[in-house]
């Protein structure tokens, strides 16, 4: 039996994420077909077919997938589902929206952000905030799978040669329908797909400090990040949120600035290959998982080490 | 308008989870328990619902032991007007959790459901989705705002990219994520008037659902731990050992 997978992209590109994910789905050992659904996005579907492992690419344009709503995007995945064993998503927000409510069609069980492969039926995924990892076997004929992106190397780019096949888009539902986005825009690097980032708490202490932490950012071409206590106060979007319910993120280098290091914000960084954390606190939590501690002041620190690089 | 809110009693998120010395499990003997910090805001949101005029009453269902009770205490202590327990030992897998209330959904003619996205102890934000899928009904999932209007709610979702506000034909399904609202916490006299409120007893055979296995628990483990590393006394002793040292600037 075949494993598809669906591809990650934000309408013109592909997303990083899919390239780990299709790791995943090739250690399970059967052909991988990619699907690309949305509006436009044959430029995706194209790049898809590039990819190292890859065996086909179904291409699914129209309007009713315009907007990622799960209720269409599930209804097209179960059109196809009975010719895979595996139907596996990097975890993002769409596949967590969507990938359960293709497991519950399909009367099986969901495995959310796998962390490894171990066999076809058995995989590990974190629990609790990661600090328990749990092996677990599915017992279903179909596995509907997430993958944690962050645990799993990447596909190359190129090297690929899949046929790109065309396939309907599914009606749209009548219960359900688009309104409005509000999506952050920044230049810097996708916080997810970064090599670096750069991370503030409540220790920032408001919107116009994070200048500080995005001056640090930009000097190191990183990505901004925040735990929930600086999301929730407003000092940045929601979409920066590193953690247990936000990004899981493992980059070569994370910078911690004003973060305690609750278990839920560890939850979602601490795989990073580097951790650096600056906290006035001595006795801070994020001490204990840090490469590098620098106990201070981040509003003396941050400055000078932009200034110093 | 009735609201079904989920209930689910978890690990106190304070508590860092110990994990069993056989590595059948994680150890949660003499641990502290609370409702899932995601079903409190569901909890909430409902009861400004039903503050605000729109919803008529407050059901606070949950699937799990009989502890479980307790939890449903308070979320009548904070509002709920009644509770229903679907009693059920041991872990109780997603899909079954969602199949016990699309069964109490019809029960009740219940127009709007609110879970938590996810619970912190198996975090595997599923049962809300599965719950919509298998009530063919629409979902809003992590929401930030959630707006009745008439037969419809308009639900701001936190999404990778930011925001994404969506529309949906009631009866519907809403998951919540952290920035819905801000909890209240309960009062003395309601956590005795709580005490009075009916909690009815279910079990998934009285619901007439099948539970079945999907995926077995193997083996858990404590993850690799990080070993902690050094305090530098400078930022440039901090740059130098990145550079040289580690390597990544
Ligand atoms: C269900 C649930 C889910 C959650 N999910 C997440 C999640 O995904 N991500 C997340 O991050 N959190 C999450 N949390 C919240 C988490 O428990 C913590 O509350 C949060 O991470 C704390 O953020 P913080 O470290 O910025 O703030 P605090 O804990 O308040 O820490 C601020 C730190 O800044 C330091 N500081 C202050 N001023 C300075 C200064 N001038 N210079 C240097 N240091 C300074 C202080 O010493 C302190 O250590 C979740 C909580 C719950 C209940």
């Amino acid at each position: 039996m075949a494993t598809l997978l669906i591809a990650e992209h934000n309408g013109t590109e592909l997303a990083p994420a899919t390239l780990s994910a299709l790791t995943a789905a090739q250690q399970i050992g059967s052909d991988v077909t990619v699907l690309v659904a949305g509006a436009d996005v044959k430029a995706v579907a194209d790049a898809v077919a590039q990819c190292a492992g890859v065996s086909k690419v179904l291409l699914a344009e129209g309007d009713s997938l315009a907007h990622d709503l799960a209720e269409n995007l599930s209804e097209l995945v179960m059109s196809m589902a009975s010719d895979y064993s595996h139907i596996m998503a990097p975890a993002n927000s769409v596949s967590k929206d969507t990938m359960p409510r293709v497991a519950a069609l399909l009367d099986v069980g969901q495995l959310s952000d796998i962390t490894a492969v171990l066999s076809g039926d058995q995989f590990q995924r974190p629990i609790y905030a990661g600090n328990a990892i749990a092996t677990v076997t599915s017992k279903d004929a179909t596995k509907v799978i997430t993958v944690r992106a962050a645990a799993f190397d990447k596909v190359a780019t190129t090297g690929g040669s899949a046929t790109v096949e065309s396939i309907a888009a599914p009606e749209a539902n009548s219960h359900s329908s688009w309104v409005s986005d509000e999506l952050s825009k920044s230049e810097r690097p996708e916080l997810t797909a970064a090599e670096r980032i750069v991370s503030g708490g409540r220790g920032v202490g408001s919107a116009e400090n994070f200048a500080l932490v995005e001056a640090l950012a930009d000097k190191l071409g990183a990505a901004v990040g925040a735990s929930r206590a600086a999301v929730d106060s407003g000092f940045v979007a929601n979409d920066l949120q590193v953690g247990q319910t936000g990004k899981i993120v493992a980059p070569s280098l994370y910078m911690a600035f004003g973060i305690s290091g609750a278990i839920q914000h560890l939850a979602g960084m601490k795989d990073s290959k580097v951790i650096v954390a600056v906290n006035k606190d001595e006795d801070a939590p994020i001490f204990q998982v840090a490469d590098y501690g620098l106990v201070g002041d981040l509003f003396e620190v941050l400055p000078e080490m932009t200034e110093k690089l | 308008m009735k609201i079904l809110v989920g209930v689910k009693r978890v690990i106190d998120y304070n508590v860092k989870v110990r994990v069993k010395s056989d590595n059948t499990d994680v150890d949660l003997s003499n641990t502290k328990m609370a409702i899932n910090p995601f079903c409190e805001i569901a909890v909430e949101e409902a009861i400004r619902l039903k503050e605000a005029g729109i919803a008529t009453e407050v059901i606070a269902v949950s699937v799990g032991s009989s502890a479980s009770q307790e939890q449903l205490r308070t979320a009548m202590a904070l509002g709920a007007d009644r509770a229903i327990l679907v009693e059920a030992e041991g872990t109780v897998e997603p899909l079954n959790v969602a199949k016990a209330f699309a069964k109490i959904m019809a029960q009740e003619e219940a127009g709007l459901v609110i879970l938590g996205k996810q619970s912190i102890d198996s975090d595997n934000n599923q049962v809300g989705q599965m719950l919509a899928a298998l009530t063919k009904r629409p979902q809003g999932t992590f929401a930030s705002n959630v707006t009745v209007d008439g037969d419809s709610v308009s639900v701001t979702r936190e999404i990778d990219g930011g925001l994404r506000t969506i529309k949906l034909a009631l009866p519907a399904i809403v998951t919540t994520d952290l920035r819905l609202n801000e909890p209240r916490f309960a009062k003395l006299p309601d956590i005795m008037k709580a005490k009075r409120k009916p909690l009815d007893n279910t079990s998934f055979a009285d619901l007439g659902i099948e539970v079945k296995q999907h995926i077995q628990l193997d083996k858990v483990e404590a993850p690799a731990a990080r070993q902690g590393g050094v305090k530098v006394g400078s930022v440039d002793e901090l740059i130098q050992k990145l550079k040289d040292e580690a390597k990544v600037i």
